[in-house]
């Protein structure tokens, strides 16, 4: 198990630095940066001056490991546009996006699962069909085009909630957050539900098929003719089951509702890091844009080996070794 | 007092086109301490009727006509929530499958605690004790170590007990064996229905027991009815069901079964119905390539083989753990000869045939067909000109033919694949095929899930002689079908064998059958070859204590009075 996990984080690593390797000889092509940092009555000098000072002149390669050096130590840089540590901007921003992507991450499981549990058992009835043909909206309209009509339905029309920023928000140390306050709660449900629509949905299909499937398993049948009520059937039996393979996918979805909380911060004009992305993509901030990439591909790393710690806890067939099954 | 008592219940399932009536007018009684077996072919709605009893019908069935009643009370037509509580607690059921009738994720003990809990209002620590005892009872030795165990850490055998155990957990009056050793070995089978019997005398519990198999009703029940297309034909005890049959159905169906006493030409088929299906022997052997068997040196000389599989992956030598799957395996196989294996499951008998067949690698031995290695030819051209010659037949016809491809895509396959014919031809030669195997050249366009599983042998026969083989290692080749079906394909191999001169490789479990096909038989026990011997003299005499409590557990039927039934038929 231990070997397993040492195993496990030996090739996190690995990932880690090929990201870190791809995203710096991408940099070249998203323009120069220099541009943007000097005014008007720029000279050459000038210009070849700042290149040398920021290290500019050399090959990525060597600027990866610069920054590579730099990360070990904690070190993520000074970005180019505000003249401060990343690190500290990045700290700033973080909260922001994290109780954005909890809250939409929470309510796409609960709801997700509940809702796939409810249409697999009432196959038949008018709800679950309703809200599969509901579903069918969540998963084929696009991630901006959902948060701009509830900007125009309930901010617009109805004027109920704001359609953008964060509202207020409480420091607590360094973690700035918006749970408690009316207007900063008021201001997540919007772009709450605007990123997890699309995982809910996709939870809730997979939730459902799979726990057709099992409900058509033997043993299933067999806790029926053990005579089981239906509640432990399905909500111990069918569910534990179910969720084997669903737990994958959802991890997966965790990750990317972090990463495409971008379109949905750029929609409402969130204060989170995918924001703060965007605008670094437009000025060229090389140190910004990656430690941004290396704290997302630690996210994705860190949720898959979750993921599969969990598959050792939910199904004993994978914690016994080969020999004794 | 009558336990179960079932009156002209008619079962129907209505589809888009027509209503099929899966059960008519079947009745039937069951009586504490009794076991009524419940016999007949697949699709004679046997199984339909125990799902029936307990109200588990799958949608849209449902029942049109007839009672069923427990212990006088009517119990069809009660409302979910009734039947929910007659469910385990008067009428529990024993599923086919151990392997997956077990909640893969559940302890022992926490499957046996609920079902425990669910009936009876006890505590969690009296319902363990409860469990501990049923474990015991149902002869799983260790009951304290086991009760913490999950379902995979089971054999296949303990696994059923498992599954007896949580039928008995609610101390029922009448249980519904569904095949219930269906999937298990000889010994394994015999044991379980033993320990069925026991139960039934011990607690008074009226059971019905379902099966395809004769040999098993012989053996285990009290009164016996055949069903025949949802209708029961015949009914009674069961001494005089198989003594002295009076419907030709029954007749028929009991002549179908191999017998390990008595070596006939053919198997007899199942004439009732009309289910007989011509096969073109003739038309195959006029354009088969003439095979001179030279009779002096064996074809296939299997020399010392030997298969380890890796249990543990391991970086350094010594990390690594292997399991011996078969362990220096040494036989000749005679040209024309069908030679046989026979084994429990988990002997290495199919792992033999993957290796001749150059599925898997030999590890270690030799192995020559008609002179020439064959078990580590790296020569392309040589490989495929042997694997021209030896052509497989698998047990499992629903797996072994991709669903995706049209049926003469099947065949051609192998044509295509060795280059033997171009264009028209090849598709002239698979309808040829089809219609000698007795499918019928319209096959052709189907595909594999519009035929019953004798039908999709048939097709696998075909694509097997596609090639004009010598050699056919057939794997297990009738052991998912019934037995009239079974009578159809083995006669098939047969042919096969008189006509073309074909050499097989015949691997089964079932003893009757290895009989009545093969003229040398090897038994198999954990990798090794027990004993090799003619098939008559094995049966007449067994040489080793392994192969003579093989031939003492499989189950037979009371040949007396069968014998005339097969000069009849």
């Amino acid at each position: 198990m231990l070997a397993y996990i040492i195993r496990r984080v030996f090739q996190s690593v690995i990932v880690l630095l090929v990201v870190g390797l791809v995203a710096f000889s991408m940099f070249r092509f998203v323009g120069d940066p220099i541009d943007n940092m000097l005014g008007q009555e720029r000279t050459q000098a000038d210009i070849d001056r700042l290149r040398t000072e920021l290290g500019l002149d050399k090959p990525f390669p060597v600027q990866y490991f610069k920054f590579l050096q730099g990360a070990v130590e904690g070190n993520f840089g000074v970005s180019y546009r505000q003249g401060r540590p990343v690190s500290t901007i990045i700290a700033e921003r973080a909260p922001a996006t994290l109780e954005l992507a909890a809250v939409s991450g929470f309510l796409a499981i609960t709801l997700g699962i509940a809702l796939g549990v409810f249409t697999a058992i009432r196959r038949q009835g008018f709800a679950a069909n309703a809200i599969m043909t509901v579903s069918l909206i969540g998963v084929s309209l696009p991630t901006f085009l959902i948060g701009i009509l509830l900007i125009y339905i309930f901010s617009v029309e109805l004027d109920l909630l704001p359609s953008f920023g964060r509202g207020e928000t409480v420091k607590i140390g360094n973690w700035s957050t918006g749970f408690l306050t009316a207007s900063g709660l008021k201001a997540l449900i919007l772009p709450a539900i605007t990123l997890g629509l699309y995982q809910m949905t996709l939870i809730m299909r997979l939730v459902r098929s799979e726990m057709l499937e099992v409900l058509r398993a033997d043993y299933v049948r067999f806790a029926r003719a053990r005579g089981l009520t239906d509640r432990v059937i399905n909500f111990r039996h069918a569910l534990k089951n179910t969720l084997v393979p669903v737990i994958t996918v959802t991890g997966l979805q965790l990750g990317s509702i972090i990463a495409f909380a971008i379109i949905t911060e750029t929609v409402f004009q969130w204060p989170g890091v995918g924001l703060l992305f965007i605008n670094a993509i437009q000025f060229v901030d090389i140190p910004v844009m990656a430690a941004y990439l290396m704290l997302i591909s630690v996210m994705f790393v860190s949720i898959n080996l979750i993921v599969d710690l969990l598959y050792y806890a939910i199904d004993p067939r994978l914690r016994i070794d080969g020999r004794t099954a | 007092m009558t336990l179960l008592d079932i009156k002209d219940l008619t079962v129907e399932f209505p589809t888009r086109r027509k209503i099929f009536r899966a059960v008519n007018h079947a009745s039937l009684v069951v009586e504490p301490g009794q076991i009524h077996g419940l016999v007949g072919e697949s699709g004679a709605g046997k199984s339909t009727i125990g799902a029936a009893v307990l109200g588990l019908l799958e949608r849209p069935g449902h029942i049109t006509a007839g009672v069923i009643s427990f212990k006088g009370d009517q119990i069809s037509g009660l409302d979910d929530e009734a039947m929910r509580k007659l469910r385990g607690r008067s009428i529990s059921m024993i599923f086919q499958d151990p392997l997956t009738s077990l909640n893969p994720l559940f302890t022992v003990k926490e499957q046996l605690v609920e079902t425990i809990q669910a009936h009876h209002d006890v505590s969690e620590g009296e319902a363990t004790k409860r469990a501990r005892d049923l474990i015991d009872r149902v002869g799983i030795p260790d009951p304290d170590t086991r009760l913490n165990q999950y379902p995979h850490q089971f054999s296949g055998g303990m696994r059923q007990r498992v599954v007896i155990a949580l039928a008995l957990c609610s101390d029922p009056d009448v249980i519904i064996a569904d095949e219930p050793t269906t999937a298990l070995d000889v010994a394994v089978q015999a044991q379980i229905l033993d320990l069925i019997k026991e139960l039934a005398r011990e607690r008074q519990v009226g059971v019905i027991l379902v099966t395809h198999d004769m040999g098993v009703i012989a053996e285990t029940t009290d009164l016996v009815t055949v069903m025949y297309d949802g209708e029961p034909v015949e009914s009674g005890p069961t001494h005089e069901i198989m003594g002295n049959p009076q419907h030709p159905y029954t007749k028929s169906l009991i002549a179908a079964v191999p017998r390990p006493t008595l070596k006939l030409h053919r198997f007899p088929q199942i004439s009732y119905g009309g289910r007989e299906t011509r096969f073109a022997i003739e038309d195959l052997a006029r354009n088969w390539p003439k095979t001179d068997n030279d009779m002096s040196k064996p074809l296939f000389q299997i020399e010392g083989i030997t298969k380890r599989f890796l249990l543990r992956k391991g970086l350094l030598p010594w990390d690594r753990e292997f399991f011996t799957a078969v362990d220096s395996v040494s036989f000749d196989i005679r040209p024309g000869e069908v030679f046989g294996v026979v084994g429990e499951s988990g002997s290495g008998k199919s792992t033999v045939a993957r290796m001749i067949s150059g599925l898997y690698d030999v590890d270690e031995g030799r192995i020559t067909f008609d002179g020439q290695v064959v078990s580590d030819l790296s020569d392309k051209a040589a490989l495929n000109a042997y694997r021209q010659e030896i052509q497989m037949i698998f047990q499992d016809p629903y797996s072994s033919l991709n669903p995706r491809m049209r049926v003469d895509d099947i065949v051609a396959e192998p044509i295509r694949h060795h280059r033997l014919l171009e264009g028209n031809a090849i598709d002239k030669r698979v309808r040829e095929l089809l219609d000698q195997v007795g499918l019928g050249a319209e096959a052709a366009v189907k595909y594999p899930h519009e035929f019953s599983g004798g039908q999709r042998q048939r097709i696998s026969i075909a694509r097997a002689l596609a090639t004009q083989p010598r050699f056919l290692i057939c794997d297990e080749p009738t052991s998912a079908l019934d037995v009239s079906i079974q009578a159809q394909i083995l006669n098939i191999l047969k042919d096969l064998q008189e006509h073309l001169g074909l050499t097989m490789l015949f691997i089964s479990h079932d003893l009757p059958v290895v009989r009545q096909m093969c003229d040398r038989v090897a038994v198999m026990k954990g990798g090794k070859i027990a004993e090799i011997q003619q098939t008559d003299d094995l049966f007449a005499n067994p040489q080793t204590e392994y192969a003579r409590e093989l031939l003492e557990l499989m189950p037979k039927l009371d040949d007396l009075s069968t014998e005339n039934l097969v000069a009849e038929s």
